[in-house]
């Protein structure tokens, strides 16, 4: 088993009373009696797929599935609340705690799919505690990876299982670069952060994030999903991208306003050939215009591709984006509803 | 070089020689061994000897050292050596380096080169997806986590935004392409030598990153380009005609950027329907060789991508914003009479200097009637260059 990015060069530790008295909760119950709260349906299919920008056929039409890595999204609980967690896993977090492992960082999560969901299924799904690593020395710190396994029924019948892998671990002995904090290395999971969907181990590498002591505060805001906007205090003016001086003015300070996450798309293009690995083309890649006067380059999400247009209102999310090696947050733009109806703009 | 005043270099340096190796897919030998055979093609063409040189240029991104091929074809010591940095934009600007040793004695015989395995080597094309955290990798680190990888994608922001701007369609790029591949379809050194394409044919083709199609995106070569300069008195007693150095400029706009110069609508309204570091490079050559648009007969502008090529068009003053597509169309400026790098062969900028020579010489294969002044253009999307080359006494 492998921790992810976090747990390379995970060591062992040797004897540990508390390994066994955690060891002891694998094959209980993490969640029991969940029950989907929609039936497997057409419109969520249809938002995953424009979320995703999956245009396969088999997700559309009369006949129509639902893509298997949706499988976690029919278990979600959504805005509303999440199905409570069983008293035994509630009860290993609360030992892990105790022995000071308080902080705890996604590491990485498995699918596997036993016949296709169709509109109409209504699911049902348990979760067990699959197993707890001994006591490993991370990057991160010294924890345990615990893994629960969620199996997902049909009529009782098994369609899916998805795994999910944390480190719940002492913090405070990680490492951050000078050049700010490591994108992969996110001891506190947010509230509201959408689970990340599968990325096996061996995912092709996505472009990092290139960080440096000069937009370390970019990438930092981003992080905590503040899209921050440098500002020179010599004149005022607004800035992206992040640089130690003003290129009005010469002035070398600043400090930083919180974007309000409204703009439109300045320009655009749809990305064909050559073909990149970690991506799926066509997408669409965009010079997006802030409301507050200065540009981003960033991904659009929520219309297919040859949907984008000049012009086009969008919003600012936050998306967690994976690879085999880590995860990491990225500042993208959802089209406004009814920004794709728009009447076509040229360009 | 100024960008306030005119400069005192006009007109007292030349390049002498030119010489190239063959343009391929697949060189079948290093790039020292391609930057060695172009050198000595270039002296030979000037009739001059390795002994002559004393100054070697060429670009930062080059993989061989000016020692190298220093040692490989038979040269001395060297009293100059310099390099220019951002990519093709370096070209024009290795010939200016040249003129100004020469002019000012620091050397006598000045050898440019650009020399690469392009295609069958390290391919530009094939996109960035990892930077270092330098000043420079952060810069263009920006692009690549949302996936703008390739110089294509780069380009192309800016050729929706010209689009955009002037109520165009993807369309208007292809008269750019149909120009080079018609001229490269009778060169017999072009790659493309008997192929020509129409506009369907443009139309047709692939998308690459959209709005940029197949044939808006130059080819890749294998190849070597080398030039020789040295001062006006001498170039007087050699075997050629001289092509003097009547101007040459570099050029970097405000809020700058390699590729990607996407934050400077403050600094210029064009913003990014436009090349403002060509503007910069415009202003000068116009400035300090007294001429303008009427008074060139033959332009051999940087075409990596054909959207550029009509930037170019309205910095230089040929025709107004947004004007370009018909002006080429209309075909009243002879336009990178080689074939181009769409056409010829994709040597950094470096082959489209030589036409402009064979231009002034009366040598070219496509040879425009007459021709007194020729303007030719370095790498567009990052800091360039530019020159005016004159015919002696025209
Ligand atoms: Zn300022």
């Amino acid at each position: 088993m492998s921790g992810g990015d976090g747990a390379r060069g995970a060591a062992v530790s040797g004897d540990d009373a508390l390994y066994a008295r955690l060891k002891a909760f694998e094959g209980r119950p993490a969640a029991t009696g969940g029950r989907g709260k929609d039936p497997v349906n057409a419109a969520m299919i249809r938002h995953w797929c424009e979320a995703m920008g999956d245009t396969h056929p088999a997700y559309r039409g009369p006949d129509a599935v639902a893509p298997p890595t949706m499988l976690q999204a029919w278990t979600m609980g959504g805005l509303s609340g999440h199905t409570d967690r069983s008293p035994a896993y509630d009860e290993l977090s609360a030992l892990l705690d105790g022995a000071g492992c308080t902080a705890v960082v996604a590491t990485d999560c498995e699918q596997e799919y036993l016949r296709p969901l169709r509109p109409g299924d209504e699911i049902t799904f348990d979760a067990v505690i699959e197993s707890v690593s001994p006591r490993k020395t991370t990057k991160l710190g010294s924890g345990y990876f615990v893994t629960t396994r969620m199996d997902v029924r049909v009529d009782g019948e098994l369609a899916g299982a998805h795994r999910f892998r944390i480190l719940k671990y002492v913090p405070g002995k990680g490492s951050s670069g000078p050049g700010g904090p490591a994108p992969e290395a996110d001891p506190a999971p947010r509230k509201g952060t959408p689970e990340p969907v599968a990325a096996p181990r061996d995912a092709p590498a996505r472009p990092r994030p290139v960080i440096n002591r000069d937009n370390a505060g970019f990438w930092a805001g981003v992080a905590e999903h503040r899209l921050l906007i440098q500002r020179c205090t010599g004149c005022g003016r607004l800035r992206m991208p992040w640089l130690p001086g003003c290129a009005r003015c010469g002035a070398p300070e600043w400090d930083t306003v919180e974007a309000g996450g409204g703009g439109t798309v300045h320009s655009y293009v749809v990305m064909h050939h050559p073909p990149f690995p970690a991506f799926d083309p066509p997408y669409a890649v965009a010079l997006i215009a802030l409301e507050e006067g200065v540009r981003l380059v960033a991904g659009v999400t929520g219309v297919p591709p040859d949907a984008v247009r000049v012009g086009m209102p969008v919003r600012l999310e936050f998306q967690q984006v994976r690879d085999g090696k880590g995860a990491w947050e990225l500042p993208v733009f959802r089209a406004e509803p009814g920004a794709a109806r728009a009447p076509r703009e040229e360009g | 070089m100024s960008v306030r005043r005119a400069d005192t270099l006009g007109g007292r340096a030349a390049v002498v020689g030119i010489g190239a190796t063959e343009f391929s897919k697949d060189s079948g030998r290093s790039e020292l061994t391609l930057a060695a055979e172009a050198v000595r093609a270039a002296l030979d063409d000037a009739g001059l000897a390795p002994s002559d040189v004393d100054g070697l240029v060429t670009f930062t991104m080059d993989t061989s050292p000016e020692i190298a091929v220093a040692q490989a074809t038979g040269i001395g010591e060297l009293s100059f050596f310099s390099r220019v940095h951002y990519g093709g934009g370096a070209a024009c600007a290795t010939v200016q380096q040249a003129a100004l040793a020469v002019a000012t004695g620091i050397a006598e015989v000045v050898v440019c080169y650009r020399a690469f395995n392009e295609r069958s080597g390290r391919r530009f094309g094939s996109g960035v997806q990892h930077r270092e955290p330098s000043a420079e990798g952060t810069a263009l680190g920006w692009n690549l986590p949302p996936g703008l990888l390739t110089p294509a994608s780069w380009v192309a922001m800016a050729a929706r935004r010209y689009l955009h701007t002037y109520g165009l369609t993807p369309e208007a790029f292809g008269h750019v392409a149909v120009t080079g591949r018609r001229y490269a379809a009778t060169n017999p050194a072009a790659y493309f030598h008997g192929r020509p394409i129409t506009l369907a044919d443009h139309a047709a083709s692939r998308p690459i990153v959209e709005p940029l199609r197949l044939l808006d995106c130059c080819q890749e070569t294998d190849g070597g380009q080398a030039l020789v300069v040295t001062t006006a008195e001498r170039a007087r007693d050699l075997r050629r005609p001289p092509a003097l150095i009547t101007a040459a400029a570099q050029g970097a706009g405000r809020a700058q950027e390699q590729m990607t110069s996407y934050y400077r609508d403050e600094f210029y309204p064009s913003d990014l329907a436009g090349l403002p570091e060509m503007g910069v490079v415009a202003r000068q050559l116009w400035r300090t060789s007294g001429y303008g648009p009427a008074d060139i007969d033959v332009a051999v502008l940087y075409d990596h991508f054909t959207p550029f090529v009509l930037m170019q068009l309205e910095e230089f003053g040929f025709c107004a914003p947004g004007e370009a597509a018909a002006f080429v169309a209309d075909g009243a400026l002879p336009l990178n009479t080689h074939g181009g790098q769409l056409g010829e062969a994709y040597l950094h900028g470096m082959n489209g200097i030589a036409e402009a020579v064979r231009q002034v010489r009366g040598s070219a294969v496509n040879q425009v009637p007459d021709v007194a002044h020729a303007l030719v253009t370095a790498g567009t999307g990052v800091p360039t260059s530019g020159l005016i080359l004159g015919r002696d006494g025209g």
